[in-house]
């Protein structure tokens, strides 16, 4: 049963974060996205079976707690990602990634002409949800709209 | 008009159209009105600096028109090679600077945004003066103001846009302000050249339909006002393409035989040939008084930010 396969590995963590249902390949992106460097121990899965998803990646970060406003970022990279808290073996919250209003620092404006490309700052963009579920992107500074995979990540 | 008065503005920057609500905006044009023919000592003492990273004849001399009679001072530098960034100097810090020596700041700069990052950097007021193909609110307003003026109100009137609607920021930002109000638009221009997508969109978002079409003729009759934009050859990947439309969208006095009484023909300037000189002794030739209203909404604005009204 792949559901117990996934409680097995989610409980072999004794206290940490969990990013489940990652898109596939997407791993890695991922922490580079939350920005997590050396002190926590990190396991990282690619291309596990699913049977949601077919295949899946997953993040399993040790002794440390994430907060639902950093796994945030990570709706931009797979809108499905979930997010457990394990505390003693047992899953203590569980939550769906939800992408952000306001994204910060995270992407880079695809606007070759954008003041963000050539001065240090950081980037800024609006999150606008179409009405047919799509996601678009709006930069604070050039105001330009892009659509989500049209942007890259810093 | 809600709570919005003179004080709602002061200290604050105008980087885009869209930091404007309806209401500010119909406040703005207004409060204009006062300075039709103002001149006098109103902003004595106060310092207007222009930091222009790129050459503009309208929009900077107007700015200093502006300020100048309504009794300030200005500097500033019209180019970059004579200002720091010629050093490697950052915009941050430029602005920085120039925010000790003066009381409000008028950027213009060729990448899209920098106005925004210069009013964030500023504590002083920053007007956009033009970034890029992004926004010139300035620009914007003196439009709104024009065909406010000559219509009496901003509802009920046919908008043609006419000639280069893909790269034309100031099209772009009319269409967006005027989505506040309620009118007609016509969107002409080859099919190259055409409004991008996520404008039209921007449209039928707000439940509003436009017609579109290559042919001027075709609509032109409807209109009330016609607002001519100037087709750049390089905009044309293939120069063979930029000859078929090129006189396509050149007003002449024969091709205005049909149109309403009351048309006005505005354009943003400079003009090439797509409005003949021919054309400006005819009623419909609105855009040099265009140009002058660019001075009128100006000192409203300054004087609005600064916090020192009439």
């Amino acid at each position: 049963m792949k559901e117990n396969d996934k409680t097995i590995k989610v409980s072999k963590l004794k206290n940490g974060t969990v990013i489940d249902h990652l898109k596939p390949g997407t791993a890695i992106k991922a922490l580079h996205v939350l920005g997590i460097e050396g002190g926590n121990a990190i396991s990282i899965g690619m291309y596990f079976e699913s049977e949601k998803m077919g295949k899946k990646d997953i993040l399993k970060i040790e002794n440390k707690e994430l907060k639902p406003h950093e796994v945030n970022k990570i709706a931009l990279i797979s809108p499905n990602a979930t997010l457990s808290i394990i505390e003693n073996y047992e899953v203590k919250k569980k939550r769906r990634a939800y992408l952000p209003d306001v994204i910060e620092g995270i992407v880079k404006c695809g606007n070759p002409n954008c003041i963000t490309n050539y001065e240090n700052i950081r980037t800024k963009f609006y999150v606008i949800k179409v009405s047919n579920g799509e996601i678009k992107l709006r930069c604070h500074y050039c105001e330009r709209v892009f659509k989500k995979d049209e942007v890259e990540l810093i | 008009m809600g709570n919005i008065t003179e004080k709602s503005f002061k200290g604050k920057d105008l980087v885009s159209i869209r930091d404007l609500s309806k209401e500010e905006i119909l406040f703005i044009l207004n409060y204009a009105k006062k300075f039709e023919n103002y001149r006098g000592n109103l902003l004595s003492g106060k310092i207007l600096a222009t930091i222009f990273y790129e050459p503009s004849t309208r929009t900077r001399l107007s700015f200093e028109s502006s300020m100048l009679s309504l009794g300030g001072k200005v500097l500033g530098f019209s180019s970059s090679s004579s200002s720091s960034v010629s050093k490697g100097e950052s915009l941050w810090d430029t602005v920085k600077t120039v925010e000790g020596y003066a009381d409000i700041i008028v950027i213009r700069h060729p990448l899209e945004g920098a106005a925004r990052l210069a009013s964030e950097a500023s504590s002083i007021p920053v007007i956009n003066g033009g970034d890029g193909a992004n926004q010139h609110p300035t620009q914007t307003l003196l439009d709104l103001y024009t065909i406010s003026k000559v219509r009496e109100g901003l509802d009920n009137f046919k908008i043609g846009f006419l000639g280069d609607l893909k790269y034309g920021r100031t099209v772009h930002s009319l269409v967006q302000a005027l989505l506040n109000f309620d009118c007609d638009f016509y969107f002409i221009s080859p099919e190259v050249l055409s409004l991008p997508l996520g404008f039209k969109e921007e449209i039928r978002a707000e439940g509003k339909s436009f017609v579109e079409t290559e042919n001027l003729l075709d609509v032109l009759s409807q209109l009330d006002i016609l607002y001519v934009t100037r087709i750049q050859r390089e905009r044309f990947p293939d120069p063979m393409e930029y000859e078929k439309v090129k006189n396509v969208y050149i007003i002449t006095p024969d091709i205005l035989k049909d149109v309403k009484k009351d048309l006005k023909i505005l354009h943003p300037m400079p003009r090439v040939n797509e409005i003949l000189k021919e054309v400006d002794k005819l009623p419909y030739a609105e855009y040099f008084n265009q140009s002058k209203n660019g001075v009128t909404i100006r000192k409203a604005l300054i004087s609005l930010l600064l916090g020192v009204t009439l």
